[in-house]
């Protein structure tokens, strides 16, 4: 499978690019799909979610606020294909217009954490000495405390709502991000374009705006959409258990929530669907993350 | 090794007084005004202020931090306006249930992530390494309450083998005379056998459920360590001597694979912890985790902060359990320090 692509791509590279290491990557990266089928496979769910998210009124069958009282509690038909729950909502449209507000959460906390932990972790492998000292004790003491739990302390004593849960997904993934990007800028820190940089009389400051940053900015990408599964996760565990989005919201986790107490009497898909696709965007997220570090960073692959 | 033991007994001081600081914050950070809360909707402003003064809400930061931990050090976490108990009681008398399945369910993955971890590293490339890709990334992507509501929908609704997934022991049963708080343990110091049975049956299921979440990251690790081992020099020349395959694996490849393991069990017991909090919500555990979910929907928060406080320092002190034994495992830790 691999020589069918090396055929026509590496060929082309090496007239065309003098430096076939930077037209590579996108051989390399169909390479990467080419040999692992999963990858294809999760990018073609990340744009279904994306398009759910994008244009999800409009392909909601009902809406999903409105409740029926007559087509209550419904199992799954061709009227209601996902069913209906206790007020007689349709499901599928839940599902659909849930869609936006879990990917919204979890690409706001994502990008908070990105800019946070990113920057503070350059600066800290960077600059080392003070700045290295308190940005670590600062993940640190993060760490010390059972993730899932310190972001219900967080949500609790900021108050319950969306943009709270937007911050302590954030905080909770602190630490990651700041133990990639200071490890990253920290074997640059002396490289030989830094000191060339430093040289040519460029500051600190501009040196790592310019230098070191877009060198961190391939395994922080990586990281982004690895965390993506988690914060997703993480969002709509918080809602099961009553914190952030307030019913009737269409959330996945809250709606999970809602059809929890229907599964003793058998009405299981008020909780299954929205449970399922709850799963599949984590999912989606793992391996496109794991497929993303196959692309970049091919030594790490396991 | 009591020196070392010292040594790193000395090195969870900081994460603890880094929790206590935090916890300190999530207190002051509170929505709304503590004292006009306690006081009543009814109170003069008088009323408020003399509150406000008894909680000592009307000193400085410092003050209030120094007087926040010598609450701590007496024990004294608030009281619980839902139950009127001190917290520290309340969460004293339900850790057991939550320590009971956090263990068991940990145990019960550890006994299926390890043996699957090791087979799919020695057998690379086959079926069972093709289900452990599978299990560890699947099990990652699971959210725990979802698990938990399709197996009590299968093996409670459909099959009818579990029990009612409504707490930890069938309302008929009286729970065993208190020893050690672990219901399965102090049944057998009875020597009630037909209760350790009633006590187990509802035990399964969410044991089973966390037992899946924490699959991935043990199964994976294992199985990287065990590929790393099993490329290095002592092991081919154990089998270049001519050893049994399976005295390979287990004495020398397994015993040095199972470093980096111990040392993520810190990592999954973070996970353990607070997927414990949505599993006991599910299957309506009498645990620390369900009594922190009905106090915040209660708008309760001194049993949160408890909650929060006490888990932290569970957290410290079993990092710092796993690293006093990875000293007992690894030789190599113990010359180094």
């Amino acid at each position: 499978m691999s020589d069918a692509i090396g055929i026509d791509s590496p060929a082309t590279a090496r007239t065309v690019a003098p430096r076939p290491k930077q037209a590579s990557i996108f051989s390399h990266a169909r390479h990467v799909i080419g040999d692992n089928p999963v990858t294809g496979f999760a990018f073609a769910l990340f744009a279904l979610i994306v398009l759910c998210a994008i244009f999800g009124p409009l392909i909601e069958p009902y809406n999903p606020l409105t409740s029926d009282v007559v087509a209550k509690l419904q199992p799954p038909s061709a009227h209601h294909w996902f069913g209906t729950d206790e007020y007689g909502r349709d499901i599928l449209s839940r599902v659909i217009a849930a869609t936006r507000l879990d990917l919204a959460i979890a690409v706001f906390s994502v990008a908070l954490v990105f800019a946070l932990g990113g920057l503070s972790g350059v600066a800290a492998g960077f600059f080392g000495g003070w700045t290295d000292l308190i940005i670590g004790r600062i993940a640190d003491t993060i760490m010390a405390f059972p993730l899932f739990v310190l972001a219900m302390g967080i949500v609790a004593a900021l108050g319950n709502t969306v943009t709270n849960i937007v911050i302590a997904t954030a905080i909770i993934n602190y630490p990651l991000y700041v133990r990639i990007a200071r490890s990253e800028a920290n074997v640059r820190r002396d490289a030989g374009f830094v000191q060339a940089a430093r040289l040519c009389g460029n500051g600190e400051m501009r040196i790592v705006l310019t230098q070191i940053l877009p060198n961190v900015m391939p395994i922080m990408v990586v990281q982004m959409s690895l965390t993506m599964g988690y914060a997703i996760l993480n969002a709509a565990g918080l809602s099961f258990i009553g914190l952030g989005v307030k019913p009737p919201t269409p959330e996945w986790g809250i709606m999970v929530a809602e059809g929890s107490g229907n599964i003793i009497s058998g009405e299981w898909w008020i909780a299954l669907f929205p449970g399922a696709a709850l799963m599949l965007a984590v999912f989606c997220f793992n391996l496109l993350g794991d497929g993303m570090r196959d692309i970049v960073d091919p030594q790490r692959r396991t | 090794m009591l020196r070392q033991i010292g040594k790193r007994l000395a090195t969870a001081i900081p994460s603890l007084i880094g929790v206590i600081i935090v916890t300190f914050v999530l207190t002051r950070v509170l929505p709304g005004d503590a004292a006009s809360y306690f006081a009543g909707p009814a109170a003069t402003p008088e009323a408020i202020a003399e509150v406000r003064h008894k909680l000592g809400l009307d000193l400085s930061l410092p003050q209030q931090f120094v007087r926040y931990v010598a609450d701590l050090v007496h024990g004294d976490l608030g009281n619980s306006l839902t139950t009127g108990q001190p917290v520290i009681n309340d969460i004293a008398a339900r850790l057991p249930a939550s320590a009971e399945l956090t263990l068991i369910g940990l145990l019960l993955a550890m006994a299926i992530a390890v043996p699957l971890g090791i087979l799919a590293a020695v057998r690379q490339g086959s079926i069972i390494d093709h289900a452990c890709r599978i299990v560890a990334t699947a099990g990652v992507s699971l959210p725990v309450f979802f698990t938990g509501l399709l197996l009590i929908y299968v093996f409670y609704f459909l099959l009818g083998w579990a029990p009612s997934p409504l707490g930890r022991l069938d309302v008929f049963y009286t729970p065993p005379p208190q020893v050690t708080g672990f219901y399965l343990i102090d049944s057998l110091i009875a020597r009630d056998f037909a209760l350790f049975r009633a006590c187990l049956a509802p035990l399964v299921l969410p044991a089973v459920t966390l037992a899946i979440f924490s699959l991935a990251p043990i199964a994976r690790i294992t199985r990287a360590s065990m590929l790393a081992v099993l490329a290095s020099d002592f092991v081919r020349t154990a089998r270049a001597s001519g050893l049994a395959p399976y005295r390979v694996i287990i004495t020398y490849a397994f015993r040095n694979a199972m470093l980096p393991v111990v040392t993520t069990l810190g990592m999954v017991f973070s996970f353990l912890l607070g997927a414990n909090v949505l599993v006991e919500k599910v299957f309506a555990w009498p645990g620390i985790g369900s009594y922190a979910v009905e106090a915040l929907i209660a708008s309760d928060y001194a049993p949160v902060q408890g909650f929060v406080l006490a888990m932290a320092i569970l957290y410290v002190l079993l990092n710092l359990t796993i690293d006093l034994l990875y000293g007992l495992i690894d030789p190599r830790v113990r010359i180094e320090a």
